[in-house]
């Protein structure tokens, strides 16, 4: 395969990681909620994934033990959070932390395992152009999943009257609750279904993306994913563009290092968390911009009835 | 149903007793945990809550991992009462035991023992200057601090797996990534012998009554502290919120850094890719499950490093994997978290209403 087809294939994989896991929490964002443990819920996903392909060979198994796993950390966040008024930051840190702890913990015994082959999947016909062929149309399905992820949220939020409840508890969950929404049990379904992106996420990147398990694997990209919402203005075209960048940059550093650049590893390794760095400094200058599109009670608590 | 009641005032007697209602929760938690991977319960408490308290060595050693947690703990509490999101001291450590390992590696036998002095204050001009990207990017561009903070976690470890593994790599190491040890010259001074423990248990005492003193006694502490209670009000004052965020993050940065300053011219001695062990992040719990007080700090700090040391113990003696401490560390946190939630309110028992 030519090298930048192949640049361009990978950077689509890696991006798609931090798109499935940036759009669940721009989900639980727009609900006013920040969570804080996307770190720790895709590392328990990433294990949870990878274990149930190893004991039953089927990736679509391992997806759905993933995205539960995800979930279920999300709802015990979200009970935390919505019902006990605990500090957001705080309890998602406190999630980030249990789950590197206890991924590592209950992931000793997978560090050697090995998942059995798999097919490639290719689209018939399209896969065969050359050039543009393998880059974009043999791709695991769920990066077409994600881009189709991106576009179902445009057309929900925006469109749909869900997504402008949803919306509405994320900006003013006082008129919300007013007009007689339970806010609560909303927040807690876009905190649960971020969370189960997130265990999505977490889990293509151990059963596909790796494909392995080692004990923090996930490496910060559930906090590159926090960093994308932000970049992205809360926008999800916009956070699968930024997806696909931070992608490629990720990708940059084989690349580089294929190409012979006389760079140590451990500086393009840096590449991504450094891009991070740049790419949020750059976009919060204008606090008027990031405010525009900010969901406007995003981390304020919100108690009915005081 | 329960329903949650809002008190008029903070509870004080939940304020001291919500930590021990954690604790007591994580420990029921983590029986259930040793039940369930078919250990003996009482043996697994008894390596988590006794044997890190049997003997003087055994006490020692719990002093030697509670002084940096305690250290980081202090600078984060400075942060987070004055709601500066800083999560990244486990950089701002690295980068202190970097510069501190810069200056320990210059060290010939026949140097001063004053180098110490010199090595200290590397480590906390290494931690100030890493906590202070956060600042300047916080000030300047409103970067988000914990993102940013977090990030340069990463930084600095792949800085440290650069030296380690590059230039500063001991020639005669057999191709380890470590630098050579470090003089004895180097070694911060010890408190006692037969134990491990330094002078820096010693410091980070002082650091106690210093905050203690700054948050309580003075009108800076005070200042520092409105900002995050009240930012209207601390505008209204003319407390400077600018000045705020550059003290938490330069006093925690360099409480950080002077940790881990410690840590490499203590007990590791050299520069390796372990000295990021997670201090960083579990200090967080220390000042939060020490209520961001400085002498419950003192408590929360020797806690932890008891789940530390349970977790080592854990390994060798009942063949769990190392990392329990870190899911006893996290629900800690999590379980301190929804006591919390004791402070503010009342929890009532009220019947549904019936259907009529």
């Amino acid at each position: 395969m030519e090298s930048y087809a192949l640049l361009l294939a990978a950077t689509l994989n890696a991006g798609t990681v931090l798109a499935i896991a940036a759009l669940g929490l721009l989900v639980n964002e727009k609900a006013g909620i920040v969570n804080l443990g996307a770190e720790g819920m895709m590392l328990c996903a990433a294990l949870a994934g990878f274990a149930t392909v190893v004991h039953t060979g089927s990736d679509a198994l391992g997806f759905v033990a993933g995205a539960a796993a995800g979930a279920l950390l999300a709802a015990v966040f979200g009970l935390l959070v919505i019902w006990l008024n605990t500090n957001q930051y705080a309890t998602g840190l406190a999630l980030s932390l249990f789950g590197a702890g206890f991924s590592a913990f209950a992931g000793t015994g997978y560090v050697q395992a090995k998942l059995p082959e798999r097919a490639q999947f290719s689209i018939p016909v399209l896969g065969d152009l050359p050039l543009v062929g393998p880059a974009l149309f043999r791709q695991h399905p769920m990066v077409y999943a994600a881009i189709a992820l991106a576009l179902g949220l445009v057309w929900f939020l925006y469109r749909s009257r869900a997504g402008l409840v949803l919306r509405s508890v994320g900006e003013s969950p006082e008129s919300a609750h007013a007009l007689g929404y339970p806010v609560r049990r909303i927040r807690l379904l876009a905190v649960v279904a971020g969370g189960a992106l997130c265990g999505l996420a977490g889990a293509y990147l151990a059963v596909i993306y790796t494909p392995l398990w080692v004990e923090g694997m996930v490496a910060g990209r559930g906090w590159i994913a926090l960093a994308l919402t932000t970049f992205a203005t809360w926008r999800p075209a916009r956070v699968l563009l930024g997806a696909y960048l931070f992608g490629g940059v990720t990708m940059l550093q084989f690349h580089l290092q294929g190409a012979g650049v006389e760079v140590a590893s451990q500086f393009l390794t840096m590449l991504p968390y450094v891009a991070t760095i740049v790419v949020l400094a750059l976009i919060s200058r204008n606090p008027a911009w990031i405010r525009v599109n900010m969901p406007a009670s995003l981390g304020k608590p919100f108690h009915p009835g005081s | 149903m329960f329903r949650l009641e809002p008190r008029p005032q903070a509870s004080a007697f939940w304020s001291l007793a919500s930590p021990l209602l954690a604790l007591a929760v994580t420990v029921v938690i983590g029986t259930l945990l040793f039940l369930a991977l078919g250990k003996d319960p009482v043996r697994g408490l008894q390596v988590f809550f006794w044997e890190p308290v049997k003997t003087p060595y055994a006490l020692g050693e719990l002093m030697v991992k509670a002084t940096p947690l305690l250290l980081i703990a202090l600078g984060l509490a400075v942060c987070f009462r004055s709601n500066v999101w800083n999560i990244g001291a486990e950089g701002q450590f690295v980068i202190g035991a970097i510069f501190a390992g810069g200056v320990a590696l210059l060290a010939g036998k026949d140097s001063s023992r004053w180098i110490v002095l010199a090595i200290l204050l590397a480590g906390l001009a290494g931690g100030m200057l890493w906590a202070g990207v956060t600042a300047l990017l916080r000030d300047r561009f409103n970067a988000n601090e914990i993102l940013v903070s977090l990030m340069l976690v990463y930084v600095a470890e792949q800085l440290l797996f650069y030296l380690v593994f590059g230039p500063w790599k001991d020639p005669g190491g057999f191709n380890f990534p470590q630098t050579r040890t470090f003089e004895s010259v180097t070694q911060v001074p010890r408190l006692m012998q037969g134990s491990r423990v330094s002078i820096g248990l010693l410091v980070a005492l002082a650091g106690v009554a210093v905050l203690w003193v700054y948050l309580f006694r003075t009108r800076a502490g005070f200042a520092q502290q409105v900002g995050g209670l009240a930012p209207a009000a601390a505008r209204y004052a003319g407390f400077s919120s600018r000045r705020a965020l550059w003290t938490a993050l330069l006093v925690s940065g360099g409480a950080a850094g002077v940790a881990g300053a410690l840590e490499v011219a203590g007990p590791i001695g050299q520069l390796t890719p372990y000295v990021p062990a997670g201090y960083g992040f579990a200090a967080i719990i220390v000042a939060f499950v020490g209520r961001l007080h400085p002498v419950g700090m003192v408590f929360s700090a020797i806690l932890m490093s008891m789940f530390y040391i349970g977790g080592e113990l854990a390994q060798s003696r009942l063949g769990l994997p190392k990392s329990l401490t870190g899911v006893f560390q996290g629900l800690l946190l999590f379980t301190l978290l929804a006591c919390d939630t004791l402070l503010a309110y009342r929890v009532r028992w009220a019947a549904l209403p019936r259907a009529a």
